[in-house]
């Protein structure tokens, strides 16, 4: 099953890493979007930075910088509004990502038109791991790394408020300012997964391995690592299927997205299939 | 440290609400170690004041300190436990875990082992006989044991002053009884004042000593005695009460 060459392929290893940062992050941010309710949020923080994406091969500059710096702005926009209404804040998400999306469809229409680079468009919605280019390793690295510190700088703090906003605040936690830090490490996981497996489809790699993760743990520090464990499967079981596909159908491969995405449900119907035994027993 | 007798003064403290005069001129002064229910009908505010003591809620006029100084929020502990927590099944915290976060949650960086810590939570689980299912999903207990973990919660910074909205408002005439006795027996053993909404007095007539009794926009506060009576109580309804006792119960109604 293994196609020979994996590991001394250029495109791979870079793949391999930045997929790998990806799916870090992303595994650690997303069980705290579960327990706080955004998944919404974070879709729609992903669909704005393609905006990001798009812009940023029209102005031929690194696209991870495109996609945070979207990312970042929308999460800041998003996290500076006051929305302790769960409704609010689903409108506001809303209008957010409707906003973001419409500046995307003009630049991949600029990118397609005026550059052809007809590819643009599937790269920045569906991600193209395999021409990811190298040069962009330190920044990866470096996302990866301030999304990291913002969530163990602030983990008691955010489990307590996913908890009871209130009791955080009798305890004195200022939930905003904590809400801001968590929403910022939010866009930061966004833009590399949108970045990797592509806007549209990084939601799945948000929420898909921490969803599993906490069907099967019950204490938050084992479902993170959990969630890790689980996201860094998909991804890199993904790479290593899309590798080989290009022997599947001779000439060209099947797109990573496909694989990672369809790893990902594998893994929360067996976490779901697992977990929900124990608990039956426990329930009766 | 100087120990104030006092751990709650709450004075000619005044709350509107979108225009609307909640409650006027509200002044009690609650000791530690003291038992104090805040009794009133539905929609009488005493939710309103309970989120004005812990600072949620700004009021128009009068004040409240706790403790020592008139501290704010966070740096007095105060512990509360809210009527309703929405817990999602799925929260992936133990009960234990709940509990720890009450005593350190407001604090930056990940938690490392520390024994001082299991054992304070370990001694929490045990004061509100919670131990049992200390390992349990917190999502995956009763009502009745949700409400023993949130209490240890509250409870394990050992703050002055401990707010309970409504913590009998679901529970069954027995269950009601076996919480107000560990609340008594808690307030005992810590010295912590407890201040308790509910809108029916009677399950907490053996063991308050303390009453604030919210009616009309004011309060009324005292012994029991003092306050449940024919004349205070028609005084601040504004309309003739009849205070009836029936064996160990009391019944309040309109003449």
């Amino acid at each position: 099953m293994f196609a020979p060459g994996f590991l001394t392929n250029g495109p791979v290893l870079t793949a391999i890493v930045v997929g790998g940062g990806a799916a870090i992050v992303s595994g650690i941010v997303g069980v705290f979007t579960i327990m706080r309710g955004q998944s919404f949020a974070g879709h729609a923080l992903a669909d704005v930075s393609s905006a990001g994406g798009s812009a940023s091969f029209l102005l031929g500059v690194n696209p991870l910088l495109g996609f945070t710096g979207m990312a970042v702005i929308a999460a800041a926009v998003m996290g500076f509004a006051d929305m302790r209404d769960a409704r609010e804040r689903d409108l506001l998400t809303g209008i957010v990502l409707g906003a973001g999306l419409g500046l995307t469809a003009l630049f991949l229409y600029f990118d397609i038109t005026s550059m052809s680079t007809g590819g643009a468009a599937i790269t920045v919605l569906f991600g193209s791991m395999f021409s990811i280019p190298a040069s962009i390793i330190p920044l990866t690295l470096g996302v990866a790394a301030g999304a990291i510190a913002a969530i163990v700088a602030t983990y008691r703090p955010l489990l307590v408020s996913s908890l009871s906003a209130e009791l955080a605040e009798v305890q004195g936690v200022r939930s905003r300012v904590i809400g801001l830090a968590y929403v910022l490490a939010l866009s930061l996981a966004v833009a590399l997964s949108a970045m990797t497996i592509g806007a549209i489809l990084s939601t799945a790699l948000l929420i898909g391995p921490a969803a599993a993760a906490l069907r099967l743990a019950d204490r938050p520090g084992t479902a993170v690592v959990l969630s890790v464990a689980i996201g860094l499967a998909a991804t890199w079981g993904g790479i290593l299927l899309a590798y080989d596909s290009f022997y599947w159908t001779p000439g060209h491969g099947w797109p990573v997205s496909f694989f990672i995405v369809t790893l990902v449900l594998l893994f929360y119907v067996a976490a779901t299939l697992l977990g929900s035994r124990p608990r039956a027993i426990r329930s009766t | 440290m100087t120990i104030s007798p006092e751990a709650l003064v709450v004075d000619h403290l005044s709350v509107r609400l979108a225009g609307r005069m909640i409650f006027e001129d509200v002044g009690f002064t609650l000791a530690r170690g003291g038992f104090c229910g805040l009794i009133g009908a539905n929609g009488s505010g005493k939710t309103t004041l309970l989120r004005a003591i812990l600072g949620f809620t700004k009021p128009a006029s009068g004040e409240v300190r706790i403790g020592a100084a008139g501290a704010s929020r966070g740096s007095a502990p105060v512990g509360y436990v809210p009527q309703k927590i929405l817990l999602d099944p799925q929260l992936p915290l133990r009960a234990r875990d709940v509990v720890a976060l009450g005593l350190d949650g407001r604090r930056l960086g990940l938690p490392l082992p520390s024994r001082t810590r299991d054992a304070r939570v370990d001694e929490m689980l045990d004061a509100v006989g919670a131990a049992d299912f200390a390992g349990q999903r917190i999502g995956d207990l009763s009502g009745g044991q949700q409400q023993r973990i949130l209490l240890a919660h509250a409870l394990v910074r050992r703050p002055q002053l401990l707010l309970l909205d409504e913590p009998l408002a679901n529970l069954d005439v027995r269950s009601a009884a076996e919480i107000v006795a560990l609340l008594r027996q808690l307030c005992d053993a810590y010295q912590v004042a407890v201040l308790l909404s509910a809108h029916d007095m009677n399950p907490l007539l053996a063991h308050m000593d303390r009453i604030v009794y919210l009616a009309n926009g004011h309060a009324a506060s005292g012994k029991t005695d003092e306050v449940v009576r024919t004349d205070v109580l028609s005084r601040l309804y504004g309309h003739p009460i009849d205070v009836v006792h029936v064996r160990d119960r009391i019944v309040v109604m309109a003449q």
